[in-house]
């Protein structure tokens, strides 16, 4: 108890609304863990995979996650410490204070997509609810319902699942998407067909950042009775979110996209009418049977606690967010040109933007832009050596593919950081391009594609 | 405890401990890792730069294409008497690996016979950059770029071989 009564009071201080931003600036650099990277004595360069960096680089992929906000953090600690009952204890206050919680996290959830509480399940992530929702009701439904509908860009953990059905028999739609990375509402009508069981559209695209049309796929949905899943971890708390209004379903959240913590994330289901899943694992029958294992109470209790947050400063942060990408992409386009943005620019989440630095190939400036943690749109990184997945279903060039960078402006992003990144990256892709044979060619005015390539 | 613990990282004592702890941790993760060689040849490439490809002393090798990521050109300046390579420049369009690869090649060709050059193998610019399998590709694209240069060059002889060479060798 001891540590608690030293530690709490760190996390609790805080000032007027403007010291907001300080501890978890403190949070992110001064907490090193174990096993970070060796810092070195004179100065603060850090060496890691061989390559050295001035210090830790500043963080712009929070589409990968978030930090955790103080705030959230400051929910979470008492159930770590002394209310750490486990919330089925039925037998004791440590168990009926750890499900109260509990309730009040699922009421926090369920408030801010406009659900009922009892509709929400929590789970260990949204790619856990990904599973439940596809494969379950998938599983649940299967003596009548034999097709699936989902659009190429999805995440891979819904494709993942699709795929495990059709290997069961199932038929999966996976439905094209226009070049601005939406998806045509008149195909996916004449893709449903009499024994769709469900259509499944994420609501933001975590490469490219495009919100989808949730209302009019919701309105399909019910007009010809399927079943309408959406993957809203991207969306939790960044875009307004109604599941009665838009006619959801199912729906997969996650609570490290909105600064909470991870490993922690919830599926909402549809009372009425009433939606039912298979559950994917068995055991004690927690949640309502969906989904069995001991809920992790501090985790549930973070995840609230972020949705509260998020519930009273969507607003604050979207203007915030939206001013910052409107800073990044100016100020880089006022020194590169040829810079190309993937997906819809109209609609789209703010805290996202994807671009195609064109004759630059994106792993060779990630490699520059080690002081800045951004992700590559393609997965070239992940030695697979393949552009993304989703630039490729948006119909962007594979030379244009292999050239993306992912930029990802949150709630903690500072004008300073936005600054910097723009300078570093103008640095690095004026520096690329002086070395690139596609922009000499291109300023000779050689079309590039008129080249005969010897594909290797 | 935690708290203190927070600030006492930054002490030299416990940075020394952490990285010490680290290191043998950083090894056998760095898998992925590039190879100190490699950030220095991305950083400070050797021999950027283009000449003009209609020199008839200037040999060219473009390969690769846009699509699959990787384009390298790579050009030689033969000195006509000696078959010798007297200077070489590139420009890649690629990851760390390739235009590493690339900046090796131009090193390694200055100053050779082009019958050399051409036994250059690309498992030696892999070995010297220790790259890794999915980035070998790198190393036999940065091969195909020298050939490619030496055939370009003695296409062009063998072309201008008919013009002025011979005609000047018949008076």
């Amino acid at each position: 108890m001891a540590l608690a009564r030293r530690l709490l009071p760190l996390f609790l201080r805080r000032g007027g609304p403007l010291p907001r931003l300080t501890p978890a600036r403190a949070l992110s650099t001064a907490a090193l863990p174990a096993d970070a990277p060796a810092a070195d004595e004179d100065d603060d360069a850090i060496t890691i995979k061989g390559v050295r960096i001035s210090g830790r680089p500043l963080y712009m992929d929070m589409q990968a996650t978030t930090p955790v906000d103080p705030r959230v953090l400051d929910a979470m600690l008492p159930f770590y410490l002394s209310q750490y009952g486990n919330p089925h204890s039925r037998t004791h206050l440590y168990g009926w204070e750890s499900d109260a919680a509990v309730e009040t996290a699922r009421a926090q959830v369920a408030s801010l997509v406009g659900a009922d509480p009892r509709e929400i399940f929590f789970t260990s992530g949204a790619t856990e609810c990904n599973n439940i929702a596809v494969k379950g009701a998938m599983h649940f439904y299967r003596d009548r319902r034999r097709h699936v509908i989902t659009t190429q860009t999805e995440h891979k953990c819904v494709l993942d699942s699709c795929r495990h059905l059709q290997q069961e028999g199932f038929d999966v739609t996976y439905l094209p998407v226009r070049p601005d990375g939406l998806v045509d509402l008149a195909q996916l009508r004449d893709a449903i067909r009499p024994d769709t069981g469900l259509v499944s559209v994420m609501a933001v695209n975590n490469e490219i950042g495009v919100v989808q049309p949730l209302e009019e796929i919701g309105r399909l949905c019910r007009e010809t009775g399927v079943h309408f899943h959406t993957d809203a971890a991207q969306a939790l708390g960044k875009i307004p979110i109604d599941v009665n209004q838009m006619g959801i379903g199912l729906m997969s959240l996650s609570a490290h996209k909105i600064y909470g913590p991870k490993g922690v994330g919830a599926l909402y289901l549809r009372r009425r009418p009433r939606i039912r899943v298979e559950p994917q694992m068995s055991g004690g029958g927690q949640e309502r049977g969906i989904r069995s294992g001991t809920v992790p109470t501090p985790l549930v209790v973070g995840f609230g606690a972020a949705c509260e947050i998020a519930s009273r400063e969507m607003d604050y942060d979207e203007r915030r967010v939206s001013a910052l990408q409107r800073r990044l992409l100016d100020g880089i386009r006022a020194r590169v040109d040829d810079v190309v943005i993937n997906g819809s620019m109209e609609h789209r989440y703010s805290g996202n933007l994807n671009l195609s630095f064109a004759y630059v190939e994106g792993e060779s400036l990630l490699m520059g832009l080690k002081e800045v943690a951004v992700s590559s749109g393609s997965a070239c990184t992940s030695a697979s050596l393949e552009p993304s997945y989703v630039l490729r279903a948006l119909g962007v060039d594979e030379d244009m593919a292999h050239t993306s960078i992912r930029f990802g402006i949150g709630r903690f992003t500072t004008e300073a950081e936005v600054d910097r990144a723009t300078e570093l990256t103008v640095h690095q892709v004026l520096k690329l391009r002086e070395m690139s044979p596609l922009y000499e060619m291109a300023k000779a005015g050689i079309d590039i594609k008129s080249i005969q390539w010897s594909q290797h | 405890m935690l708290r203190t613990g927070g600030t006492r990282l930054a002490a030299p004592a416990l940075r020394r401990l952490l990285g010490e702890r680290a290191q043998p941790g950083l090894a056998a993760a760095g898998a992925r890792a590039y190879h100190e060689r490699v950030v220095d040849h991305y950083n400070n490439p050797r021999n950027v730069g283009s000449f003009d490809k209609d020199d008839p002393n200037v040999g060219t090798g473009l390969v690769g294409a846009p699509a699959c990521g990787d384009v390298m050109k790579l050009q030689i300046r033969v000195d006509e008497g000696t078959g010798k390579i007297v200077d070489a420049c590139f420009k890649t369009f690629g990851c760390g690996s390739a235009i590493a690869s690339s900046s090796v090649a131009t090193e390694w060709v200055k100053g050779k016979q082009m019958e050399e050059v051409v036994t250059i193998k690309n498992t030696e610019i892999a070995k010297h950059l220790s790259l890794p399998p999915v980035k070998l590709h790198c190393s036999m694209l940065a091969e195909d770029a020298i050939k490619a240069a030496v055939k370009d060059y003695e296409a062009k002889k063998a072309k201008l071989g008919d013009g002025p060479a011979e005609k000047a060798a018949e008076a």
